[in-house]
């Protein structure tokens, strides 16, 4: 068997940029993100540059395939600032032909109007936070946004990029079957070739979070309609020419978020900003990097060490093993078993392989293995009795 | 060595948390036995678990000096006792070694069950009684209504019953002074030959086996050579002491006196409880009576939920049984768990101590299967034999039939949850035997078998009567019932853990509670799940788990495989509490709680 531990050069290479500002808080989200008066973007912008120097230099040479500005909300970060980024990234690294450069946005109007200004920066694809469409749905979700004023962003987004998505997150508070449907089939004729959909879930720590400890929050679905629901946009976006290629995500082939499949297919990426996380392999060894999450203390760290970093770890081999296993099964792909064997060093139990393949949950397709329609659904359990958990 | 009639033994006896210990301590912390600054709450109970719980667990004695009214100065020799039914035998023994008791009843709470129950163990131990009247303090105490509750029910004169606080330290002057005046002096002949009665033994970690007794006739002393009559063992001592709680040695002990001794005794179960005690050179005439030693009433199987674990659950069983002679245990292997120990235990709370201790203070985790009573078999040869386990239940045709052993319960209840405690024993296949009201209170008697009642009788009174009910039993004996052997089935294969012995009349009942209720403990699978109870090979009960449909994390993106590995160590750690079966996962806490029922 051919030594397959390299592999994350056939990942790509990866900048994710973390701006963890937003104009409020949603009650769902547990993002490192942050409501703020001021925010003095010459002191961010200068922190940035000097973190794509370090990084830089440490990585001199690789090829940068995809930039991904998350959030929080990068959407309140101004023009001008994208393009000072960008422009030091692409002085810092060869650019791969076809770069994908990603930014997250808020569909407002005042937003929208900085469309423009990021596609002259250099931003090429746009990933927008719709969330539902509509009103009542909106607001409880603790949206700053009407529908109107998404589709109104979105029509600017589609003529200022060529490629745009959007992300709903379903299985609501009281949201039908029919519903959900109903929601999903307007989606998809807006949609151009690419959407996330997420179904809300409930994490401690957040507003939400908070009033479900406590009994509130009802009509959430349970198992069996949110295991419908989760049927029904697989059938759904199928259809439409946008098939499920990862858990959550959707798009006509070929449109896929390169940058976001460097982490499914367990490549390298770098991670710059508050709580940005990076997978990184220096000299033979794979890193984890790690940043602290307050905005304030990241940013005083790096002015005051010139290094945004916590301490890093070496991933030793059974555990990059484990963080493969658990992300590229998530893709519709499937996970490469003789990646994994030669990562952990022994294969996979081909005992809980076959039991799962009995029951249904995977199947093999040469080297492949790949969770079924049913599988992904309970892919956590899937997860579980392939770890031995 | 003290005269006579400068002494006075006596138990402290009532129903739980009617504040037993509390008294104790104020007549420790009165008389100055134990400095101020070393004096904590219920300082007698000082097991952890006793401390946690607020309940004692073990007879504790402690020796007093009291200067009196009268201007003599007498030796008090105080017994603090359990109030809970498990324990009761500690405290019939204790009664034994004295000659009066204190019946300490709470006054906003009135006669309860075991309040009953322990003023006629007084009675046959011949005690001398006196009524005390505690928590007076609380604005429900009725002292009044109590005290004529006190001759109704139990028939003795309570006029003279004293009014305490015994958390205020009201009262505890009068307590003492009707101890030294009202409690009878013990007998004893001092140039007798030594007859001492062996109370209590426990292990000691420094000290090895201490021994606590009450000396009849004669004197013993440091050095004696004493030999043990039931045991016909001998032994040197070593250490004489009297407990102040704290040992405090002592060059003799006379009659009537109370004291332990040390004598490199290896194990608790080399001394026997009641036995009695003499000289080597110079032995008594007559033994004394002796006690019948407590009997395990309920038996389950303890198994090490990560079966690498089994020797260091053998070590640490072996360790308490050290010290607690009424805990029995074997080895026994099962299908399911594979290598284990069927225990004994003198009840349901006697079960959940030991298991506590074995968690907590040996870092065990156990898997505790149903708790069985021990049925007798007659067999169609003419031999009988005991069934511990129903899992060695022998083939039926084998057996001519089968009895169970039967309680005596006593209930007291406010009038209003009469209804609810009657159905309560007539769904457990009781037959009542007695109804009598004292007040608004009724007292309901019922031979119960004690299989309906060892698990969750208690709790289910409980919450029928809002906690206002309580409970004593007694076992009675044995009768022949309809019994069979009810199997559970998860996902078509037997548990033999989850196993029991059940009336027929109620298996069906029994059999759809417990596939219920293993419906709601055990975490859906990928697949579903039947899950069958079953008589011989018929079924008369089933419910199915429905396979897991959703369980997939939303968002997974770059700095979420960190949490999302922390998630899965989580559960990894989670599952250590589970066990297999065949494909099935179930949970250690499951086996037990199947058999909860709610009605
Ligand atoms: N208000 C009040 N509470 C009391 C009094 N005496 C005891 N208590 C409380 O009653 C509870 C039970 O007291 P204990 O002394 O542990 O009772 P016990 O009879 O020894 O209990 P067991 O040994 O478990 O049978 C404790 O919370 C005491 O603080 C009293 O005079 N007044
Ligand atoms: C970094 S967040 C959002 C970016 C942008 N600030 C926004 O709100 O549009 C990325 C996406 O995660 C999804 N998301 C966040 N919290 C979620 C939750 N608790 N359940 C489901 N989806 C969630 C939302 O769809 C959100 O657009
Ligand atoms: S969902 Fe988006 S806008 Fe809302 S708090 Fe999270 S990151 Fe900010
Ligand atoms: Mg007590």
């Amino acid at each position: 068997m051919e030594d397959r531990r390299h592999d994350w050069r056939n990942g790509g290479f990866g900048l994710y940029i973390h701006w963890p500002f937003c104009a409020a808080k949603c009650p769902y989200c547990d993002f490192n993100s942050h409501v703020v008066s001021q925010i003095d973007e010459s002191r961010w912008l200068r922190a940035y540059l000097s973190e794509i120097d370090r990084l830089g230099a440490e990585t001199q040479g690789r090829i940068l395939n995809t930039v991904f500005f998350g959030g929080g909300t990068p959407s309140l970060m101004s023009p001008d600032l994208v393009d000072a980024i960008l422009t030091r990234v692409r002085a810092t690294w060869p650019m791969a032909n076809d770069p994908e450069i990603t930014l997250e946005a808020n569909p407002t109007s005042v937003e929208a109007g900085r469309f423009r200004g990021y596609r002259d920066a250099g931003v090429n694809r746009l990933s927008m936070g719709a969330q539902a469409l509509n009103d009542e749905d909106l607001r409880r979700l603790g949206r700053l946004h009407s529908v109107a004023e998404a589709r109104a962003a979105f029509d600017i987004a589609r003529t200022a990029f060529s490629r745009v998505s959007f992300d709903l997150i379903y299985a609501r508070q009281h949201q039908t079957l029919d519903q959900w449907r109903r929601e999903l089939t307007e989606a998809l004729s807006m949609a151009v070739d690419h959407l996330s959909l997420y179904q809300l879930t409930i994490e401690d720590g957040t507003a939400f979070g908070a009033r479900a400890a406590t009994g509130g929050l009802l009509g959430l679905p349970q198992d069996d309609l949110s295991a419908d629901m989760y049927a029904v946009t697989q059938e759904l976006t199928e259809a439409a020419g946008m098939p499920g290629y990862e858990i959550s995500n959707h798009a006509a082939p070929g449109s896929e978020s390169r940058h976001n499949l460097v982490y499914w297919r367990y490549g390298d990426y770098a991670g710059i900003g508050p709580g940005a996380h990076g997978r990184l392999t220096l000299n033979g060894r794979r890193l984890a990097t790690d940043t602290p999450r307050a905005p304030g203390a990241w940013l005083s760290q790096v002015e005051e060490t010139g290094n945004g970093e916590a301490p890093r770890h070496e991933i030793a081999l059974e555990e990059q093993a484990d963080e493969y296993l658990m992300m590229c099964i998530r893709l519709a792909e499937g996970l490469d078993m003789d990646r994994y064997a030669s990562l952990s060093g022994k294969s996979l139990s081909s005992d809980a392989i076959t039991g799962l393949e009995q029951i249904g949950m995977v199947r093999r397709d040469g080297s492949r293995l790949i969770a079924t329609a049913e599988g992904r659904m309970v892919l956590n359990a899937v997860i579980r009795e392939l770890m031995g958990a | 060595m003290t005269e006579l009639d400068r002494i006075r033994n006596f138990s402290i006896v009532a129903h739980i948390d009617h504040g037993k210990s509390t008294l104790a301590d104020r007549l420790i912390q009165l008389t100055g036995t134990v400095a101020e600054r070393d004096m904590k709450a219920q300082m007698l109970d000082a097991m952890d678990i006793e401390r946690e719980r607020g309940i004692t667990i073990k007879a504790n004695s402690v020796r007093i000096e009291y200067p009196a009214k009268d201007g003599n100065t007498y030796i008090l020799n105080l017994i603090d006792t359990p109030g809970h039914v498990d324990f009761a035998y500690e405290v019939s023994r204790s009664m034994r070694a004295v000659e009066g008791s204190l019946l300490v009843v709470d006054a906003s709470q009135g006669v309860e069950a075991q309040t009953l129950a322990n003023v006629y163990q007084a009675i046959d131990a011949d005690h001398e009684i006196v009524p005390v009247l505690n928590k007076i303090d609380l604005p429900a105490a009725e002292p009044d209504r109590v005290k004529e509750q006190i001759e109704d029910v139990i028939g003795i004169d309570a006029q003279d019953a004293i009014p305490i606080s015994a958390k205020s330290g009201m009262g505890i002057p009068d307590v003492l002074e009707a101890i030294v005046h009202r409690l009878p002096a013990p007998k004893g002949d001092r140039d007798a030959p030594l007859k001492a009665m062996l109370v209590d033994s426990w292990y000691d970690a420094y000290l090895g086996v201490v021994v606590l007794i009450r000396v009849m006739d004669g004197v013993i002393r440091k050095n004696d050579t004493i030999r043990m009559v039931k045991t016909k063992a001998t032994y040197k001592l070593d250490k004489l002491a009297v407990l102040k709680p704290q040992m405090v040695d002592i060059g003799e002990l006379g009659p009537g006196e109370i004291g332990v001794f040390t004598a490199s005794i290896k194990q608790v179960r080399d001394t026997r409880v009641g036995d009695t005690i003499t000289h080597e050179r110079q032995q008594c005439a007559a033994a004394l009576p002796g006690f019948k030693p407590a009997q395990p009433v309920v038996f389950c199987g303890l198994f090490p939920v990560d079966s690498a674990e089994f020797d260091a659950l053998r070590d640490a069983i072996e360790k308490l049984a050290l010290n607690d002679a009424s805990f029995s245990y074997e080895m026994e292997t099962s299908a399911a768990l594979g290598f284990g120990f069927r225990c004994g235990f003198l009840g349901l709370l006697h079960l959940e101590v030991v298991r506590d201790r074995l968690e907590r203070e040996y870092d065990i985790d156990l898997i505790t299967t149903a708790p069985s009573v021990v049925y007798h078999l007659h067999m169609r040869d003419g031999e009988t034999r005991e069934l511990h386990n129903p899992a060695d239940m022998p083939d039926l045709t084998l057996v001519d039939h089968i009895e169970e052993p039967r309680i005596k319960a006593t209930i007291m209840v406010p009038d209003e949850y009469l209804g609810e405690v009657l159905k309560l024993c007539q769904d457990r296949r009781g037959l009542q035997l007695d109804l009598t009201y004292a007040g608004s209170r009724a007292m309901v008697v019922y031979d119960l078998p004690l299989n309906e009642v060892v698990f969750d009788f208690y709790d289910r009174l409980k919450s029928v009567t809002k906690g206002y009910a309580s409970f004593d039993y007694q076992i009675t004996g044995y009768r022949e019932d309809y019994l069979v052997k009810m199997q559970v089935l998860v996902n078509d294969e037997p548990v033999d853990a989850l196993s029991l012995m059940v009336h027929r009349d109620r298996a069906e009942m029994r059999g759809r509670a417990m596939c219920e209720k293993l419906k709601e403990l055990i975490p859906r699978h990928m697949f579903k799940i039947p899950i069958q109870a079953a008589i011989g090979g018929r079924v008369i009960a089933r419910e199915t788990i429905a396979a897991l449909r959703k369980d997939v994390t939303a968002k997974c993106y770059g700095g979420d495989v960190t949490r999302k590995k922390k998630l899965l160590e989580k559960q990894k750690a989670g599952k250590k509490k589970m066990r297999q079966f065949g494909k099935v996962e179930i949970p250690q806490q499951a086996f037990i709680n199947a058999l909860k029922m709610d009605g």
